[in-house]
């Protein structure tokens, strides 16, 4: 049995169906990259192994143990950092690894914290609280707090997509060169392909919602480290590239039911709303270039 | 000859305590007509300042802009423009939104013409069931989406498009990218479109301008993108020149951009260029 794994996973709120029929097996040490669309249930995913949300079909199991609740074996960074703002850094990760080791002396549990903020270059920041910090740098101290509990899989739930491009980039480096350094298993959902394949070892396709479900996996195979403007010219980077948006545009395509409607457009000329209306001689009818067109349109709802 | 849009000499200043702050210097381009080009470049440097004083909606402080053999003054509807953010009226459906500008430029139409143009672009855009909606009740994209419409309904001479895609994940981005360049294949309305999204720009355009940083930004390189069209998303990836120019965009934005052409002027240019250039001691002894 995989370290990680789900079996016919569904949840559902309600009536409507939001995943369907999930099996996912990640491997110790494995860095998997879920791509999906917004809306398609990435986050209902994570809520799940992170044991937040109760699965209403199927098992999830860790190490071979059910998912039944939250617990520190598993490391969540949000979308939205969920830091405590009256905390500084360094307070806001001595939390979590307060809760998780309490029988640390301080001097260990001071030396500890300080080991991971230094892993995401926030020392000359410390003691600063999240109001003072950017985006990019509250996305730092997520990582730590949850890279310090030291989890068995790390989790990641969109972690860059609120930053610009190149804090992106930047944390995407970073977050590349703290998984060399550790090995960890890790989550990472995504809703960009290039930043999956650029970080991870495998791709897993989420399809578009309603009742989601996992597509095959797509092994990245791409030697590491890898480097990012060097990968530009990997002619596996570029097949991967293809391949993954085309089947993600694909399992959208086909969610939707296509409709043939016959829809009318006037060919008619715009007004210029400069000339004076009302002119005499003027006519009150638009310019008609030519006939009416019809057009039959293939609706997609 | 003149090109269908010209901006000559384009130049964007604010005054501030310290002088003058010039954002956009003596910027040159001609579009085509039925052209579309791209403008890429990082965030400040002035791209979306010349798109917003084509659109009339930022003064223009030196330099001119000619489309369609007329200088343009001021905003109008021949200009569509389509923002980073939808900038759709909460209280309308998006029927109304798109209508709104419909019933200005097509006064003169019947109301049954007017309906129909309203309906047939949010239709192809993919609104067809949800054109009853109020924007609240749409996903960021579905929004996009009738921003789009309501630039291509009102017929417009050029279409501008300011980051339309900059604030949508990736893959629905991917899809809005096929809605606009469909509908833009069946108009063939001149465009321009800021951004700074590399295969966006290389998807769309015919014309790639790159922009160096900002302040007082200048044209570093332009781009022909020679692929066929119309464009399908698979065939452009494949495509031999996609990537080699994919990185020579990259490679633009990461390097050459911040690099300054020329080594900053001390005294503002000279106004002729046959004139000797000012030097503080000349001018000292002279008076």
């Amino acid at each position: 049995m995989a370290y990680l794994e789900l079996q016919n996973v569904s949840k559902s709120f309600g009536a409507a169906p939001v995943l369907q029929d999930l099996n996912l097996s990640v491997e110790k040490g494995e860095f998997v990259a879920i791509v999906g669309f917004s809306g398609a249930g990435k986050t209902t995913l994570i809520s799940l192994i992170a044991g937040l949300l109760k699965p209403s079909h199927g098992t999830l199991s860790l190490n071979d143990l059910e998912i039944t609740a939250p617990g520190p074996d598993r490391g969540v960074v949000f979308q939205n950092y969920s830091l405590l703002p009256w905390l500084s850094v360094y307070e806001n990760i001595l939390l979590a690894v307060e809760a998780v080791n309490p029988n640390w002396t301080s001097t260990k549990r001071k030396e500890h914290v300080e080991r991971y903020v230094g892993m995401v270059n926030l020392t000359p920041a410390r003691d600063k609280r999240p109001g003072e910090l950017s985006g990019g740098m509250r996305q730092r101290v997520s990582v730590a707090r949850a890279l310090a509990m030291d989890p068995q899989i790390l989790l990641l739930d969109e972690p860059l997509s609120a930053l610009d491009a190149l804090t992106r980039a930047t944390l995407q480096d970073e977050i590349s060169r703290i998984w060399s350094e550790d090995k960890k298993t890790v989550v990472m959902i995504t809703n960009d392909p290039d930043e999956g394949i650029y970080l991870a070892d495998r791709i897993v396709p989420l399809t578009a919602g309603p009742a989601a479900t996992l597509g095959p996996s797509f092994a990245i195979g791409i030697p590491r480290p890898r480097d990012r403007k060097a990968i530009n010219h990997d002619a596996r980077f570029k097949q991967l590239r293809r391949e993954v948006v085309e089947f993600m545009l694909a399992s959208k395509a086909e969610r939707r039911v296509s409709v043939t409607r016959k829809l009318i457009l006037p060919d008619i000329e715009p007004e210029d709303l400069n000339r004076p209306r009302g002119v005499t001689g003027r006519s009150i009818a638009p310019l008609r270039k030519g006939e009416v067109k019809e057009e039959s349109v293939e609706v997609k709802s | 000859m003149s090109a269908y849009v010209e901006l000559s000499r384009l130049t964007k200043s604010y005054p501030t305590p310290k002088g003058e702050a010039v954002i956009v210097r003596d910027f040159d381009l001609k579009i085509e007509k039925g052209e579309f080009v791209s403008l890429i470049g990082h965030s400040g440097c002035g791209k979306s300042t010349v798109l917003s004083m084509l659109a009339g909606l930022n003064e223009i402080s030196g330099g001119g802009i000619i489309l369609a053999g007329r200088e343009l003054a001021g905003a109008g509807p021949d200009r569509g423009v389509v923002f980073q953010s939808p900038s759709l009226l909460p209280w309308m459906t998006a029927y109304e939104n798109v209508m709104l500008g419909v019933e200005q430029v097509f006064f003169s139409a019947t109301k049954l013409e007017r309906q129909e143009i309203a309906e047939y672009y949010l239709t192809v855009v993919g609104l067809g069931e949800a054109m009853r909606k109020k924007p609240a009740e749409l996903s960021q994209g579905m929004r996009q989406r009738v921003g789009i419409a309501r630039a291509f309904a009102l017929k417009p001479k050029m279409l501008l498009l300011d980051e339309p895609f900059g604030m949508l994940d990736s893959l629905t981005r991917y899809e809005l990218q096929q809605v606009l360049i469909e509908l833009w294949r069946k108009n063939k309305i001149t465009a321009l479109m800021v951004t700074h999204d590399v295969d966006e720009a290389l998807f769309l355009s015919d014309r790639i301008v790159c922009m160096t940083d900002g302040p007082a930004a200048e044209v570093g390189e332009i781009i022909d993108v020679k692929i066929p069209r119309p464009r399908e998303r698979k065939a452009v990836l494949e495509h031999p020149d996609y990537y080699p120019l994919r990185e020579r965009l990259i490679e633009f934005l990461e390097v050459r951009a911040h690099r300054k052409p020329v080594p900053p002027r001390a005294a503002p240019p000279a106004i002729k260029s046959d004139s000797p250039p000012p030097s503080p001691v000349v001018s000292h002894s002279s008076s």
